[in-house]
């Protein structure tokens, strides 16, 4: 059972997956079962251990409930965020030159690198009442860090990139003629904003917004820091499964942590659908 | 978490021409983003470095000398060791099938494999717990053979693979189907062993991929935080990897040692950002040059 079991035959004939079981096949297999899918498949049979019942009080306690709101509701705010600043950078890069271009291109991606360790520290210091820029929203009575704006603030952070990466290569295609044949036929800067620049990158916008909302929502780290993560207020779903599991509290960790799970794969879904949407006019 | 060599078409110097309206909308705009940019990323990262010498230079010293940051710094080399070797191994593995053959589920596959990014590290963990803790499925076979997964260095290095699995495969799928098979298939027709012609035709092709692909891989794995800190949260004799360091050290009001520790990862994550621009600026011109 060598590589070249099946490699001389044309690439595009769909063959029997069984008839040719090789070393990377088995390698890829070994290593996905053991490290994610027997998990993943661990935390499904300990949710359907318990009795649907006891299943529906775990997940919808009030607290489990308010963490729902809090999560979607920022991971939101976060997005919708995103997409606008990601959009518009994404502009900014593509269409202008102006000094520091290449320091801002090279700096985007630096929420992705940087451990959501870090980050949380960082978020936490900067925006408390005596930090650099919380100092002055504190006399207007403005908390940010340990507040709901601080898990905002966090959720941006980490899934900043997400929007710029996915628009800048698709605007890059945009030519600039097409604009100046909307101005020459009499388009006003808006029209042509609204009618011919925008509609070619919307699957971009939206797969990177739903990306970053997927993100956010997942994010424990840096909000974990940041947050006071006190229950009614500031406290996130990830946290709270993270606080269960601490209390040794596993079912009502692990009913969480599915619910968590399963949003999780629905976006991831979307996503894929997105993408194959703004695929549809690619030869 | 993607960094696509080919997200980023050749940066074609694009002006508007002078026919276009030019006005304060251009600068307005621009300076927009510097602020956003400003307030949520260039302070926060600028913060990083004033933190870790809040006691000057020998503060900073102090603590990457101390013990603790030592036994957390060994201790994310040993996750490290284990996890980046595992990963590179399977994202090979996964991109010569995925690239090489065809056949149903491949797409699949592919989101499978992607599946780490999406998930919640708290829930990444807590899939591990459910499976290799205490009151886990695995439990009765581990107790049997004695077996600390949950709480001790297994789990650690468990966490660690499972959140930087799809970088390598991820970075080196695009080459394979680019580059497509006519050399590999003159090698073998000319006689080589599937090992040579992986060696010697293959590998040099994805050099660059794959060890970008390693520098990410590395990167998450020295950076991941929720996941281990699901499945080492009592651990016993208090070991720590960096990031709970750092973690740790915070909640303790030792905030200038949690900032020299965030200094040491912050610095490992310019180095990506910095061969990641290093690889596009040669991809780049490679790209012209065609």
């Amino acid at each position: 059972m060598t590589l070249a079991a099946a490699d001389l035959r044309g690439p595009n004939q769909p063959k029997n997956v069984l008839a040719k079981i090789s070393i990377p096949w088995i390698v890829v297999f070994a290593h996905l079962f053991i490290i994610l899918l027997f998990p993943l498949l661990a935390l499904l049979l300990q949710a359907i251990v318990l009795n649907p019942a006891q299943f529906w009080a775990l997940a919808t306690t009030p607290i489990a409930l308010s963490t729902y709101n809090i999560t979607f509701g920022t991971a939101t705010v976060a997005a919708i965020v995103n997409m606008l600043a990601g959009t518009l950078t994404a502009w900014v890069l593509v269409r202008y030159q102006f000094p520091g271009k290449r320091f801002l291109d090279g700096i985007i991606d630096l929420p992705f690198a940087l451990p959501t360790a870090v980050a949380g520290i960082t978020l936490a210091t900067i925006y408390n009442q005596s930090g650099w820029i919380g100092q002055f929203f504190a006399p207007f009575g403005i908390q940010i860090a340990f507040s709901r704006v601080g898990v905002a603030i966090a959720m941006i952070f980490v899934s900043l990139p997400f929007v710029v990466r996915t628009v800048q290569p698709v605007l890059q295609e945009v030519e600039p003629t097409i604009e100046e044949a909307a101005w020459s036929l009499g388009a006003s800067r808006f029209q042509t904003f609204w009618k011919v620049i925008l509609p070619p990158i919307i699957p971009a916008i939206l797969t990177g917004t739903a990306q970053a909302f997927a993100r956010a929502v997942g994010e424990f780290g840096s909000v974990v820091l940041v947050a006071a993560n006190v229950p009614f207020q500031d406290l996130i779903a990830p946290v709270l499964v993270f606080q269960r599991l601490e209390g040794a509290d596993i079912p009502g960790a692990t009913v969480i942590g599915l619910v968590l799970l399963l949003i999780s794969l629905v976006l991831l879904l979307i996503i894929n659908l997105l993408q194959a949407w703004g695929r549809r006019y690619d030869v | 978490m993607t960094f696509n060599l080919d997200t980023q078409a050749p940066a074609v110097e694009q002006e508007i021409s002078p026919k276009a309206p030019q006005d304060w909308a251009k600068i307005g705009l621009i300076l927009l983003v510097f602020a956003f940019f400003t307030v949520i990323l260039i302070v926060p990262v600028i913060y990083v470095f004033v933190g870790a010498f809040s006691n000057g230079l020998p503060g900073f010293l102090g603590t990457l000398s101390s013990r603790e940051f030592l036994n957390a710094l060994r201790l994310t080399l040993m996750a490290v060791a284990v996890a980046v070797p595992l990963n590179v191994i399977f994202g090979l593995c996964a991109a010569l099938v995925l690239a090489r053959k065809s056949f149903r589920g491949r797409t699949f596959l592919l989101s499978v494999i992607d599946l780490p990014f999406s998930i919640s590290p708290v829930v990444a963990g807590l899939m591990l717990v459910s499976l290799y803790g205490r009151q886990g499925l695995l439990n009765p076979v581990l107790q049997a053979l004695d077996l600390r997964i949950i709480f001790a260095f297994p789990g650690i290095a468990l966490a660690t693979i499972l959140g930087g699995m799809p970088f390598v495969a991820r970075e080196v799928i695009p080459v394979l189907e680019e580059i497509g098979d006519e050399e590999e298939e003159a090698a073998k027709t000319l006689g080589a062993s599937s090992w040579q012609t992986f060696w010697r035709v293959t590998l040099p092709a994805i050099r660059w991929a794959l060890g970008y692909g390693i520098i990410l891989t590395t990167a998450r794995a020295m950076g991941e935080f929720g996941s281990i800190a699901v499945v080492s949260s009592n651990l016993i004799g208090r070991t720590q990897t960096l990031t709970l360091f750092v973690d740790s050290s915070y909640r303790n009001y030792d905030s200038q040692g949690a900032f020299a520790t965030a200094v040491v990862l912050a610095g490992l994550a310019a180095f990506t950002l910095v061969i990641k621009q290093l690889l596009e600026h040669l991809y780049t011109k490679r790209y012209k040059a065609e």
